[in-house]
């Protein structure tokens, strides 16, 4: 027999003001099932909490409703006092009389009647509840980082140094991403590569990780703590085990032709390369669709040459199974490549380039050695011209976003072009500047005031070529529209920062969400920056969206901290608002028939199957499970289920339907 | 249109806005139409500037727009709309504040033949459905009193048989005139 | 079938040659362009410059005279009537309330949708399967091919693939057995409408144009529509004035220089009629071997 106890809470007078709680808790003490009932100004007050514990031991209450604010707010607190009074905590449940009575409506007896009402159903709802008890999760103390780039890079050190394992998968033959191809940072002017390759060294040698390049996420299934991921390490055609990054094979190799994707298209490969002199781990991989061997059955050069015969044209493609119990993703960004800027001659004009390529002729290591030169002549440019906002703030160009860098990149690279050059002209047409973080107004600054950048206000519209110059036409909106012509020598393109081209597949594979500009979401735009929806699964850097290096480092270590946070205990504790298939006594062993339709529209995955054997090992039928681990208590499954066979712990069917009645019979 | 919260005040924005179907706000001001405008040298008021001024709802500034040279040299070419960033129609806001500038009677006077061409070729249209270009030029000089401009080309004209003296007419001419009819006592033009 | 045709009021005067050349390609392949009966007018420049609602009327009742008179297409060579017909028609189809109200004006119905095709998507589909076997000549020198504004912008009417640099009219010289230029003036204006009232714009604006073509050593500029070509052509003496140099580059419509491959004698397509001697382009012509 049930003895229901109801508590009424005044919340100071944001809830007496309006209702008249003597008047609910006297009415709420007649109905049935209810062994005693009170009011108290404040409920969730270490005294008010007191009350509760001593009410249920005097009365020996079998369960609680606690009128007052919205479950989001106090549900916890009291279900911590149900337990400690002895019951088990899901016998406590709140009746929000707050947000959806006091504070929406007038002081009246209709919304007096509204309070009761309410405290009615959850009276009735108690009176089905049953005991839960939280879940636990094994938790595999291992994360897997995706992506090698500065993000990735700080996010797996962060881990490791707090004494846990990771896994380190990198699609490139080495890691570094974006950051390891410019030539300085802003606001600083430091040689990236000087700041970078301590920090890619120090992950090669740390112990605690274990870095596959050349690899790819094959597959991802699991739940948090408990992931099961197939890596795909791609044949590098060399035995790393052999190899001593000694260099001779890419020396001699014949291939010297191939467009370098490090270098961005300005500069040539072999086919068996190492993308640039300061890679992790410094040995090659074959590039087998532009190898001779490979793409008709000659040279073999360099299988002559390695002299520890590392080389192995038979080498496959190979996957290996790990368990990992979180994932940061960190797969970075791209920028906008394709042609899809034709009054500007991108990817017509030689010498009209983009941000990244601009950084490959400024950078010492590159195909210029770090002078600036027109890719179609190499003569040294008098007049660069710099058009920001290519693309990004661009709703004709399908790209609505700003892509935050780039004004910061364009100052950066019109000083560095004016550092080699003094002589030299360099003009940029922007529309805005956004330079919001430390120290990147002063940069900017700089540019115009001690470089002597012309900064001009306006777009261009045409970028033409005439004589092997390059006639810019523009306008200087704060000259009164005054059309600006230039004749440049070379122009620099900002182009948009897009999502990484693998970013939608991979997304699939990991089950996280991302938004039509495949930047993957986060779990709230303000609060959860670097988690995702998908519990175990985190995010850092440019992956989520445009970002710089500091914010990139930041984000990256925040993940970092919700991963060992994660790994802090070896077990999950997860709430039981789950949904459950039943389970019967034989024959039946249980009323689900197969059909799967919850597993179809389960948007977690979380629905398994189970084979019901009998005691010789028959098969009898395979039934639906729910792998509590995944559940987020959606309830989806239950609408689904045709009879009825898959309910959820704590609003279950019963429960619902009792609140319901109690409503109608008022 | 799409449903927008705008509300409609009595400035030359809103009409523009009502009638064109165009969001002046989606305008940020980068000046991509100016930099491309072929007749960017020509013009008093540049096309970025006449949004800005629409966009601003300053009072006193609309006279500018309306009486500029710039709407009334403006060629329909589109350039500014095909690289527009945000897809602003700027060519249907131009044929508005034509059409606006004469109901204000703000035609700036060295547009007037410009104008006088234009309305030179639509007598010739009401008159005879289609376009005689001897009647045009006829009624161009009378308005624009310039007698003897490209008088030089009549006899090549004549000779290459690209001059017809006679017009071509449609088979009933009065159809067409009460087609202007209809559309001046609808009020058509005038939106 | 029958293929509806609709000149416009320039075809049938001053680019009288446009017309001819065209049905003298056509009739050289056995293709009949059927003219729609009583047309008027498409109102160009100067409808929508000065009311909006004559600007949709006029092309209206050409779209209706060639619903009821049963063209499923129509061919319209002008590029300024092209453009009308076809904004009128994407602007009342978009919109029931305009649609009536334009039928209330023209007094007709526009019930059949008839589509549109510019002098390239014509010889693209009805020309060039049989043309092949008509090539007699090749051109044999560099053109530039010149689309100006009304076949590429705006893009809801765009008759051209890419709209900064177009391809369609390049492919038909190559047909020719010319060399088509890339250059950067393809889609630039010439200054359309103000060949009367302002004529020094035009001889700016058409005069950058010959330059940059000469520029990239160009021998002829080819064209699809009559203002462009009275611009480049008829007022080059301006343009001399103004560039103060004399650009001798000879000005020739699409259809003229397709027709000059094909064998069809100069004075039927019309060659003469131009300002700017085409005699450099005919001299220039090498008969193909056997």
């Amino acid at each position: 027999m049930a003895r229901i106890g109801v508590f009424i809470c005044h919340c100071g007078e944001n809830i007496s003001a309006t209702v008249d709680v003597a008047k609910v808790a006297e009415k709420a003490g007649k109905l049935s099932g209810v062994a005693f009932s009170v009011d108290y100004k404040y409920m969730c007050s270490d005294p008010g909490q007191t009350l509760i514990i001593e009410a249920i031991k005097k009365h020996k209450l079998t369960g609680i409703v606690v009128a007052a604010c919205s479950p989001r707010m106090h549900e916890g607190t009291f279900r911590k006092a149900a337990e400690k009074a002895g019951i088990n905590p899901y016998f406590c449940e709140m009746a929000n009389i707050r947000e959806q009575v006091s504070w929406v409506h007038p002081k009246s007896d209709t919304t007096t009647q509204k309070a009761l009402d309410i405290v009615r159903t959850l009276v009735e709802k108690v009176k089905k509840n049953t005991a839960l008890f939280p879940i636990k999760v094994p938790v595999t103390k291992t994360a897997l980082v995706i992506g090698g780039g500065i993000a990735g890079i700080q996010a797996a050190l962060d881990i490791a140094n707090a004494g846990h394992q990771v896994i380190m998968v990198e699609k490139k033959p080495s890691i570094g991403g974006h950051m390891s191809q410019l030539s300085e940072t802003f606001p600083t002017l430091d040689c990236s590569q000087c700041i970078l390759t301590p920090r890619m060294v120090e992950v090669a040698q740390h112990p605690n990780i274990t870095l596959h390049t050349y690899a790819e996420v094959e597959s991802v299934s699991g739940f948090v703590g408990n992931f099961d991921v197939k890596i795909k390490m791609k044949a590098k055609s060399v035995d790393y085990s052999k190899c001593t990054g000694c260099g001779a094979c890419w020396q001699k190799c014949p291939s010297k032709k191939i467009p370098d994707e490090f270098n961005e298209g300005m500069g040539f490969r072999t086919a068996i390369y190492s993308p640039f002199p300061q890679a992790v781990p410094n040995k090659p991989v074959i590039d087998r669709l532009n190898c001779t061997w490979f793409l008709k059955g000659k040279c073999g050069l360099c299988t002559k040459i390695c002299p520890t015969g590392a080389i192995n044209y038979d080498a496959v493609d190979e996957f290996i199974d790990v368990k990992v119990g979180a994932i940061v993703t960190a797969t970075g960004f791209d920028l906008k490549h394709a042609d899809f800027f034709p009054e500007y001659g991108y990817g017509k004009f030689k010498d009209v380039i983009d941000g990244m390529q601009f950084e490959r002729l400024a950078s010492a290591s590159g195909p210029t050695a770090g002078e600036i030169r027109r890719p179609s002549d190499g003569k040294i440019p008098e007049k660069i011209v710099f058009v920001a906002c290519a693309g990004s703030r661009d709703k004709a160009k399908g790209i609505e976003y700003c892509s935050k860098i780039c004004c910061m990149y364009t100052a950066k690279h019109a000083m560095l072009y004016k550092h080699k050059n003094h002589e030299g002209k360099a003009y940029v047409f922007y529309m805005d500047i956004r330079a919001a973080g430390k120290d990147y107004d002063e940069f900017v600054r700089r540019a115009i005031e001690e470089d002597e950048v012309q900064y001009i206000r306006g777009r261009v519209s045409r970028i033409y070529e005439k004589n092997e110059k390059l006639i810019v036409k523009g306008v200087d909106t704060l000259m009164n529209g005054e059309p600006v012509d230039i004749e440049a020598d070379m122009v620099v393109l900002a182009t948009a920062v897009v999502a990484n081209i693998e970013a939608e597949s991979l997304a699939q594979k990991l089950h996280i969400s991302y938004n039509k500009h495949k930047f993957f979401a986060e779990a709230h735009p303000k609060l959860k920056p670097v988690e995702t929806n998908t519990a175990g699964i985190m995010l850092a850097g440019a992956c989520q969206s445009a970002k710089d290096i500091p914010e990139s480092v930041s984000q990256a270590s925040a993940s970092a901290s919700k991963v060992i946070g994660l790994f802090s205990s070896s077990e999950l504790t997860r709430e039981p608002i789950v949904a459950v298939v039943n389970r019967q006594a034989p024959p039946n062993y249980t009323s689900c028939t197969g059909c799967l339709l919850c597993q179809e529209v389960c948007p977690y995955h979380a629905i398994e199957t189970e084979e019901i054997k009998d005691r010789a090992g028959n098969v009898l039928k395979v039934v639906a499970r729910v792998n509590a681990g995944l559940c987020q208590g959606c309830g989806t499954c239950v609408a689904m289920c045709r009879n009825k066979s898959i309910d959820l712990q704590g609003f279950s069917n019963d429960q619902m339907l009792s609140e319901v009645m109690a409503l109608l019979n008022s | 249109m799409h449903e927008t919260t705008h509300h409609h005040a009595d400035t030359l924005k809103s009409h523009v806005e009502e009638a064109t179907g165009v969001i002046l706000s989606h305008c940020y001001q980068c000046g991509k139409c100016t930099a491309g405008c072929p007749l960017n040298e020509e013009m008093d008021i540049m096309p970025n500037q006449i949004l800005r001024i629409l966009q601003a709802e300053m009072p006193g500034y609309e006279n500018k727009v309306l009486s500029s040279l710039s709407i009334w040299l403006c060629l329909a070419c589109d350039t500014c709309y095909s690289r527009c960033p945000q897809e602003v129609l700027l060519s249907k806001v131009m044929d508005y504040l034509r059409q606006e500038s004469i109901r204000q009677n703000k035609v700036n006077p060295k547009a007037k033949d410009i104008l006088s061409f234009h309305k030179a070729f639509l007598d010739s249209i009401k008159l005879n459905g289609k376009l005689h270009e001897v009647g045009l030029t006829i009624d161009y000089k009378l308005r624009s009193l310039n007698m003897l401009q490209d008088v030089q080309l009549v006899p090549s004209m004549m000779s290459k048989g690209k001059l017809a003296i006679f017009p071509h007419q449609v088979q009933n001419t009065k159809e067409i005139a009460k087609i202007f009819k209809r559309i001046s006592e609808n009020k058509g033009d005038q939106q | 079938m029958k293929i509806g045709y609709y000149p416009g009021c320039s075809l049938e005067g001053s680019s009288k040659e446009y017309n001819d050349s065209l049905f003298a390609v056509a009739e050289k392949c056995g293709v009949t362009l059927e003219e729609i009966k009583d047309w008027s007018c498409c109102g160009a420049s100067a409808a929508h410059n000065l009311n909006h609602d004559l600007s949709l009327a006029l092309p209206a009742r050409t779209l209706a005279l060639a619903g009821s008179q049963g063209f499923a297409e129509i061919v319209v060579p002008c590029a300024a009537c092209y453009s009308r017909l076809a904004s009128t028609n994407h602007e009342i189809s978009e919109n029931v309330t305009v649609k009536t109200k334009i039928e209330g004006y023209i007094d007709l119905k526009l019930t059949a949708d008839v589509k549109i095709l510019t002098v390239f998507e014509f010889l693209q589909k009805y020309i060039f399967p049989t043309v092949d076997k008509h090539i007699v000549n090749k051109l044999n020198q560099k053109a530039a091919c010149y689309y100006g504004c009304l076949y590429t912008r705006p893009k809801e009417t765009a008759a051209v693939d890419q709209i900064e640099n177009p391809m369609e009219m390049d492919e038909v010289m190559v047909k020719a057995g010319a060399t088509p230029i890339d250059w950067a003036f393809k889609t630039e204006c010439c200054g359309a409408g103000l060949s009367v009232s302002r004529t020094d714009i035009v001889a700016k604006l058409s005069g950058k144009i010959l330059e940059a073509a000469a520029d990239r050593g160009a021998e002829s500029i080819v064209v699809a529509c009559p203002m462009c070509h009275m611009n480049l052509d008829m007022r080059r003496p301006e343009i001399k004035k103004q560039l103060k140099k004399d650009i001798n580059i000879p000005v020739l419509f699409i259809t003229q220089a397709l027709g000059l491959s094909m064998g069809i004698p100069a004075d039927k397509l019309g060659l003469n009629k131009h300002y700017v001697s085409t005699n450099k382009v005919v001299n220039c012509i090498v008969k193909m071997e056997a």
